[in-house]
């Protein structure tokens, strides 16, 4: 075990003593004790940056099932270290921010133990190696993001959303294994690292196709692509520190990290561009739209992320074509893919916190209630408007750059070298534009009808926050203003080796601000102006949403399906014995005939004994009785009936030459006659009511089958037998080794003892049962 | 002999089933009777019939019947008596305290859903 290791490791640990730091310092705000976690684990992975901006990668191994090839493997390149830096250093601030976010009298044990849970979750999807642990990692997230949002639980709203969440999240984690589990087939690896060395050699192969679609399922899921974005609104529920957290900053992004991850997989297939780039447009477009007609801040900001991690799968999508003439291309895809994640993660996360400190000092998040804040909340209103203004694509800040590399990698698609993705890239532009059209304007809505316009009567008085809660989104906006002003200064530490592990290329990375006179700058323009208009005339075009489309499919999938599993429940299981019978009859007739039916098994024995008088005189009686049984009309008649056919089968059993069973027959026979008339006797009501049980066709039909399966199994079986029998060897043995003469009692005793010991026990078993069931009586009942 | 007897037994059968499908718990249980001596011959009867004399040592005998499937059938007989002597004991003490031997009526309580 490494350091690397424990680094990952370090939060869970932590989290054990949360509960004791909790109880006996309870004065002291847990979050402060917590928060030494995630700042250590910054100041420590920030010290791999220049060994890994110097293009080193750092592998510790940890074995941990080796028979079956699963280790714990930490990998550390520019991908990795860049998504841990954000998990760690994110994770700080938002701790931060919960200290004042959370009152004392919440039960923070809690909350920080599952969000300790979660870092290592998150840390350990980014840095292992191994997809099985990859996996282990990815449900921890998946189990820690379900417990955050039903932090308060006693809100149903709060359980609906954990639940939805969870549904989805697990649904495409269990793809994901599936993809995993086949790709770790065709590499014979579960190390990505083999997989992506190994991976020109099974491109061909049946499954491929399958494991790529599958492991795109897990990561739309986890990131909220179309059509699987719905949990993310309804994950609003949680506390606002985990919003910005886990549904802004870091786990949504679990998903780009697979995809780009798995990329050098994958890259080259058709099908890998189309699905990553499309469904990310899509998602981009249908996410920004929906955000306009929120009224919620935190659902505006939901569907933001969802439209914002839309624009940044799309350009993975372009960025792994690597087909000739289109590799400058796609490694500025890829730039540009990997610099709005990280400008996204600040942007994002000062939003929410915005939010969180607008509901916190206000008491609603409703953005038709609330209004005219500018002039109480002056910070947060700074901090807002630089969000916003960078989320919106506005110079001077790093979501204008990101913006336009966007718009550069379309339109370069557009233009771009092969023919045939000419008439694509026209529509994912064209689909961008619109998308960022309804970005300006949702981001612009935003800070106006939250800090602009008429003041309305709010549940508290409005205020400035406290300055701790003022910190961590004020780093935030710092940072997007820094980023935005010096960005070349990233692209050496962190997007050329981030870069360089997507696209196993080195990039050219010269961010600017001006790119001069080009379609690009024309469109800006027209989103600017188009976005401007739109925002000025808002309320004359924009309704709010009721629940979505995905959403009511959703909602009624579960009923449904409930419904239905109900009604088939209802339907099958009748509580009725005979229902029941008849299923496991059914099921013995068609397996056994149909069996017989298809291997052609039926045939009829060849060798038989002779037929003698005696015994068809007592077939006769026997069958006569067996049959008269069922139309008798007075269960007196049926018992003696069964009396007959029982002597009858000891007749048989004389003929046979069995005279043991003979003797055992008669007896028992005559026994059961007796207990079946003594029952009988103390049942006087039944015992004097005479009907015939009603015929019926189809228990006749039922029984004949059954009868007759049982027949042809019975002749077949007589005819197929191949073996002699082990006889030979008692009846030469008897009187040598056990020292008797009847070799049926032999047996029972001496060679087959055990049977009859446990036969013993059946009988004793019975009798103590009996014994029981008619001394043991529940009080006050009433015997008759 | 043995094709008849195969025949008998899917006879015997079948009466059993079409009783144990029927609403009266007595009847089931004469037709879980009418099913073990099914059983018991067929196994009998899937051993070979008559290929000597009875499994006892005599001088001069050389052939005996199979006494293997007769060891099986007498352990069988056992148990089922003793299930068959259970069983009813339990129809009789149902009847004492549900009043009604109808399985149909015996459904339990829709309330412990």
């Amino acid at each position: 075990m490494s350091l690397l290791h424990l680094a990952i490791l370090l939060p869970l640990f932590a989290s054990l003593f949360i509960p004791i730091i909790r109880r006996s310092l309870h004065r002291i705000h847990t979050g402060w004790f917590v928060l030494a976690v995630p700042v250590s684990l910054v100041l420590f992975f920030s010290r791999f940056v220049s060994e890994v901006a110097a293009g080193g990668v750092r592998m510790e191994k940890m074995p941990w099932i080796p028979s079956l090839g699963i280790d714990f493997t930490v990998y550390v390149d520019g991908l990795s270290l860049l998504f841990a830096l954000l998990i760690t250093g994110i994770g700080a601030l938002v701790v931060l921010y919960s200290i004042y976010y959370l009152d004392k009298k919440e039960s923070l044990h809690t909350f920080y133990v599952y969000l300790l849970l979660f870092m290592t979750a998150m840390l350990g999807v980014v840095l292992s190696d191994n997809m099985i642990v990859l996996y282990l990692f990815w449900e921890m997230t998946s189990i820690s993001s379900f417990l955050l949002i039903g932090y308060w639980y006693q809100k149903e709203r709060s359980r609906y959303g954990a639940q939805k969440s969870m549904l989805i999240t697990v649904f495409g984690g269990l793809a994901m294994l599936g993809g995993i589990s086949i790709l770790s087939l065709l590499a014979d690896t579960f190390s990505i690292r083999e997989v992506i060395a190994a991976s020109g050699a099974f491109k061909d192969e049946p499954f491929y196709i399958a494991a790529l679609v599958l492991i795109l399922l897990g990561a739309f899921t986890k990131s909220a692509q179309f059509p699987f974005h719905i949990w993310l609104p309804d994950a609003m529920e949680a506390p606002t520190p985990v919003s910005a957290y886990l549904h802004s900053a870091t786990m949504v992004k679990a998903g780009l990290y697979l995809v780009a991850r798995m990329s050098p997989v994958f890259a080259d297939t058709p099908l890998w561009f189309y699905l990553v780039s499309g469904v990310g447009m899509i998602t981009l477009l249908y996410g920004s739209v929906s955000a306009v007609r929120q009224t919620d801040l935190k659902a505006i900001l939901a569907y933001s992320t969802v439209s914002q991690l839309g624009l940044i799968m799309s350009l993975l999508g372009v960025g792994s074509l690597s087909s000739e003439g289109q590799q400058d291309l796609a490694l500025a895809a890829t730039v540009a893919a990997i610099f709005h994640l990280m400008n996204h993660a600040t942007f994002k996360g000062s939003l929410f916190m915005m939010a969180g400190i607008i509901d916190h000092e206000t008491g609603t998040r409703d953005i038709r209630k609330l209004g005219g804040l500018a002039q109480v909340m002056p910070v947060s209103l700074t901090i807002a408007l630089i969000g916003t203004l960078s989320m919106a694509g506005v110079p001077p800040f790093n979501g204008f750059l990101s913006k336009e590399m966007f718009l550069t990698a379309l339109t370069d698609l557009m233009h771009g070298g092969v023919r045939d993705l000419r008439t694509y890239g026209t529509i994912l532009l064209v689909l961008g534009v619109v998308a960022s059209i309804f970005t300006f304007v949702y981001s612009l809505m935003l800070v106006k009808e939250t800090f602009f316009g008429k003041r309305n009567e709010l549940p508290k008085k409005a205020h400035e926050a406290p300055v701790g809660m003022l910190v961590s989104p004020l780093v935030l906006v710092t940072l997007v203003v820094l980023v935005g002003l010096f960005p070349n200064a990233l692209a050496k530490p962190f997007i050329i080796p981030a870069v360089e592990a997507v696209a196993l290329k080195t990039p050219k990375v010269d961010i600017y601000m001006w790119h001069g006179f080009n379609l690009e700058l024309a469109l800006t323009i027209l989103i600017f102006g188009l976005g401007a208009f739109l925002v000025l005339t808002l309320r004359k075009w924009n309704r709010q949403a009721g629940a979505g489309l995905f959403n009511r499919i959703y909602d009624a999938s579960l009923v449904y399906g409930e419904r239905s599993s109900t009604g088939l429940h209802d339907a099958v299981m009748t509580g009725y014995m005979r229902s029941y019978l008849v299923y496991i009859f059914g099921f013995i007739v068609t397996i056994v005939l149909s069996t017989l039916w298809l291997m052609d098994g039926f045939s009829l024995p060849d060798r038989a004994s002779d037929v003698t008088a005696y015994e068809m005189i007592l077939l006769g009686v026997m069958l006569i009785s067996a049959v008269a049984i069922t139309f008798a009309r007075s269960r007196l008649t049926s018992i003696v009936l069964l009396g007959v056919v029982g002597y009858s089968v000891a007749l048989f059993f004389v003929l046979f030459r069995a005279p043991d069973l003979a003797l055992t027959q008669l007896v028992i026979e005559t026994v059961s006659v007796a207990l079946f008339l003594l029952v009988f006797y103390h049942m006087p009501d039944i015992s004097r009511k005479e009907e015939r049980i009603k015929f019926k066709l189809g228990n006749a039909a039922i029984s004949i089958l059954v009868g007759a399966t049982v027949t042809l199994v019975a002749l077949s079986a007589l005819a197929g037998r191949e073996f002699a029998s082990i006889s030979s060897y008692y009846i030469k043995n008897v009187y040598d080794l056990a020292g008797g003469g009847n070799m049926v009692n032999v047996i029972l005793v001496d060679f087959r003892g055990f049977d009859t010991l446990f036969e013993i026990s059946v009988l004793a078993i019975a009798a103590l049962g009996i014994y029981a069931m008619i001394k043991f009586r529940k009080t006050g009942g009433n015997p008759r | 002999m043995e094709i008849i007897m195969a025949i008998a037994a899917g006879v015997l059968v079948t009466c059993a089933v079409y009783l144990i499908l029927s609403k009266s718990i007595l009847r089931i249980i004469i037709g879980t009777g009418l099913l073990s001596h099914a059983a018991h011959l067929l196994v009998m009867v899937m051993g070979g019939l008559k290929t000597g004399d009875a499994p006892v040592i005599k001088d001069g005998v050389t052939a005996y019947t199979d006494p293997l499937p007769q060891a099986l059938v007498l352990t069988a007989i056992v148990i089922s008596f003793g299930v068959t002597a259970f069983f009813l004991v339990l129809a009789y003490r149902a009847y004492q305290e549900l009043g009604t031997d109808n399985i149909e009526e015996m459904k339990g309580n829709d309330s412990y859903d």
